[in-house]
């Protein structure tokens, strides 16, 4: 029998908690699907999370979960991976969980590269506590705690985890949904660490606070803003400002984390004898 | 055949007891005086089969012990005074997700970088209340290497068992300094492993308690599906802010470890069956205390010492029947004078004296001897 994307989702949590038009669980229909089309045991597979309205994610997923402190999910992945080659772990995040607070884990999973896929939807606030700036909201954005425009840029968080050692680092937005489900699918059969950015919007809050419309039209803007990483590469610097590259953005094959571990536990053995 | 009798410091005799717990993932990140577990850790963990991880932080250090343990992996940390201070974040998790692992705490002088790298006696507190919120505390004190040895493996069993974070707080001096200790063979020990469940996969609630208050736990990747979370939480493992299912909740956490006391609880006497004064210590300053005793009843003087080989829970009881025939009791601390409170509040028909220091040198027979003499 063929797994589908609801043998994966608690179907007595839903529907999910989160505002109307918000592209959290377009997010979390993708992952299902991805393990549905991928065929990965509910049992065998773990996802970890951490604080904030993505950091919800957990409770719809039949599988697994570690739901923890904010900005960790990554950290628990970690110790999770260490000692469980056999499981598919995701770290499921918001822009606040994997790069602000958690922006030191980020890094280190990235150089590190167990194999984990970190799925960040970025909103580029903090929803759930009031539409606070964070590390990803754009310089000149207005949030509930930069009322007169932030005076810091965000973090490009594919450039940051490519230049972290990431070997699979992709970008999508909740539009492009098929896309979504096959770069989360091939981020999970990538071995070592893998990062998808998920382009995604808040209408409750920064939609409201920098007059980008209701969901519909945050959607239709996410849109025309992606753009593929060939097209944008193509755009002079002054037009590129008004997009972003979305798709597999960089991939090399990399020697993951438990592979050299098992070198280093021959080695060990061997010493010892 | 290779001898049981070793000659080794604090921190090995640790890192032994935590091997022959079957402790199998470490994660951490290096800090002095406790160093060396991780050194030894990363050295013989391969060989066993395990693991070894060093994270960029103790934050993550302590999040990577919780996730490898959900594997049912036994796993460990060790740490020092700031370390231990950014590990109490995720202990949180331990103790709300109830997730064994042991936490070795090689105390130095603080606060913050402190007298870098003297010994002190002053995380007392921090090991009972350093992460925030209602909870319960394992802390366990060896005075010696051979107290190393055997309590770190008696953390492992007892974090099993009651599914919750255990500290082994050991001081510079107990960590560092050598001495013979006799390891045990292959069985020689019970090492608890934890409640695995006994329900079908699909009955299985990841929080729902047995008679004894604590839930059996299944592993990520078993076919009961474990949820782990920090919130909270129903006996399905969500998010329920419902008061009487949180007060429930806290009050069995709280009451699996505090309700347990008299198993949890240890402590060891000397020279206590005709004792009219008692020193009640732990860790390093025990053994001065001990010196003390020695020297004081070669004058004549009825003198008795109460070491204390768990300080969390408190062995109230314990301490109280100890003592019951003492008038006066002393308690020396490398500290500003935290254990003697909970001597004060346990025994408040004794005459309780105080002795601290606070300097980063150890409390020396002699000192504890005077201050013998000026509480008589």
């Amino acid at each position: 029998m063929n797994a589908t994307a609801k043998d994966y989702l608690r179907q007595d949590k839903l529907p999910h908690l989160w505002c109307a038009g918000c592209s959290h669980g377009v997010v979390v229909g993708a992952v299902a699907r991805a393990l549905a089309g991928l065929g990965i045991p509910a049992d065998k597979t773990v996802i970890t999370t951490g604080i904030g309205c993505f950091g919800k994610a957990d409770d719809y997923f039949a599988t697994h979960a570690l739901h923890g402190t904010h900005g960790r999910a990554l950290a628990f992945a970690g110790g999770i991976k260490a000692v469980s080659t056999d499981l598919t772990v995701l770290a499921l995040m918001g822009d606040g969980d994997a790069a602000t607070i958690g922006g030191n884990h980020l890094i280190h999973a990235a150089r590190r590269n167990m194999d984990i896929t970190a799925i960040v939807s970025n909103n580029y606030n903090y929803g759930m506590t009031g539409g606070q700036c964070s590390a990803t909201t754009p310089g000149g954005k207005k949030t509930s705690t930069s009322r007169y425009g932030n005076p810091e840029p965000g973090f490009d968080l594919c450039s940051l985890v490519v230049g972290a050692g990431c070997g699979f680092v992709a970008r999508t937005t909740p539009f492009h949904v098929r896309a979504m489900e096959k770069l989360i699918t091939e981020a999970i059969n990538y071995r070592g660490f893998s990062f998808i950015e998920i382009v995604s919007f808040c209408p409750t809050y920064f939609g409201r606070y920098n007059r980008e419309g209701d969901a519909a039209e945050m959607m239709a803007l996410v849109k025309e803003r992606a753009l593929g990483k060939d097209k944008f590469e193509q755009l002079s610097p002054e037009k590129r400002l008004d997009h972003f590259p979305t798709g597999k953005l960089h991939e090399e094959t990399k020697i993951d984390f438990n592979t050299r571990y098992r070198e280093v536990q021959q080695k060990a053995r061997d010493n010892s004898h | 055949m290779q001898s049981n009798v070793k000659f080794l410091s604090g921190n090995e005799a640790c890192a032994e007891g935590a091997f022959y717990a079957r402790a199998r993932f470490y994660a951490g990140y290096p800090i002095t005086p406790s160093s060396e577990i991780a050194q030894i850790a990363s050295e013989r963990l391969p060989a066993l089969g395990g693991c070894y991880v060093q994270m960029e932080d103790e934050i993550a250090s302590m999040a990577a012990i919780i996730g490898a343990s959900c594997c049912g992996v036994k796993s460990f940390s060790a740490t020092s005074g700031p370390g231990f201070s950014l590990m109490q974040e995720n202990l949180g998790v331990a103790v709300m997700g109830e997730v064994p692992c042991v936490v070795i705490n090689v105390q130095r002088s603080g606060p913050s970088t402190g007298l870098a790298t003297s010994p002190a006696q002053a995380d007392i507190m921090q090991s009972r209340w350093g992460t925030h919120g209602d909870h319960a505390s394992i802390t366990l004190t060896p005075s010696s290497v051979q107290e190393c040895y055997e309590l770190t493996i008696r953390a492992f069993n007892l974090s099993e068992k009651y599914r919750t974070p255990v500290f082994v707080l050991t001081d510079k001096t107990v960590a560092q300094m050598r001495e013979k200790v006799t390891l045990f063979d292959p069985g020689e020990m019970e090492i608890i492993e934890r409640k695995k469940p006994s329900v079908p996969p699909e009955e299985y609630l990841s929080y729902r308690p047995d008679y004894d208050g604590i839930p059996p736990m299944a592993s990520f990747g078993d076919p009961h599906l474990l949820r782990i979370t920090s919130s909270t939480h129903n006996e399905q493992g969500f998010t329920d802010d419902d008061p009487s299912n949180a007060f429930k909740l806290i009050r069995r956490l709280y009451d699996k470890i505090e309700g347990n006391v008299e198993e949890i609880g240890q402590i060891k006497t000397h020279f206590i069956e005709d004792a009219e004064t008692a020193i009640i210590s732990f860790g390093i300053t025990a053994r001065a205390a001990l010196n003390a005793v020695l020297k004081l009843r070669e004058e004549g003087n009825k003198v008795g010492l109460v070491n204390l080989l768990t300080i969390w829970p408190f062995p109230a009881r314990k301490l109280n029947d100890a003592v019951s025939g003492c008038r006066g009791l002393l308690v020396p601390e490398m500290n500003l004078g935290q254990l003697v409170r909970e001597v004060e509040r346990t025994c408040c028909d004794k005459d309780v004296h105080s002795y601290t220091k606070s300097d980063g040198k150890n409390i020396f027979p002699d000192e504890i001897i005077r201050a013998w003499r000026e509480s008589q």
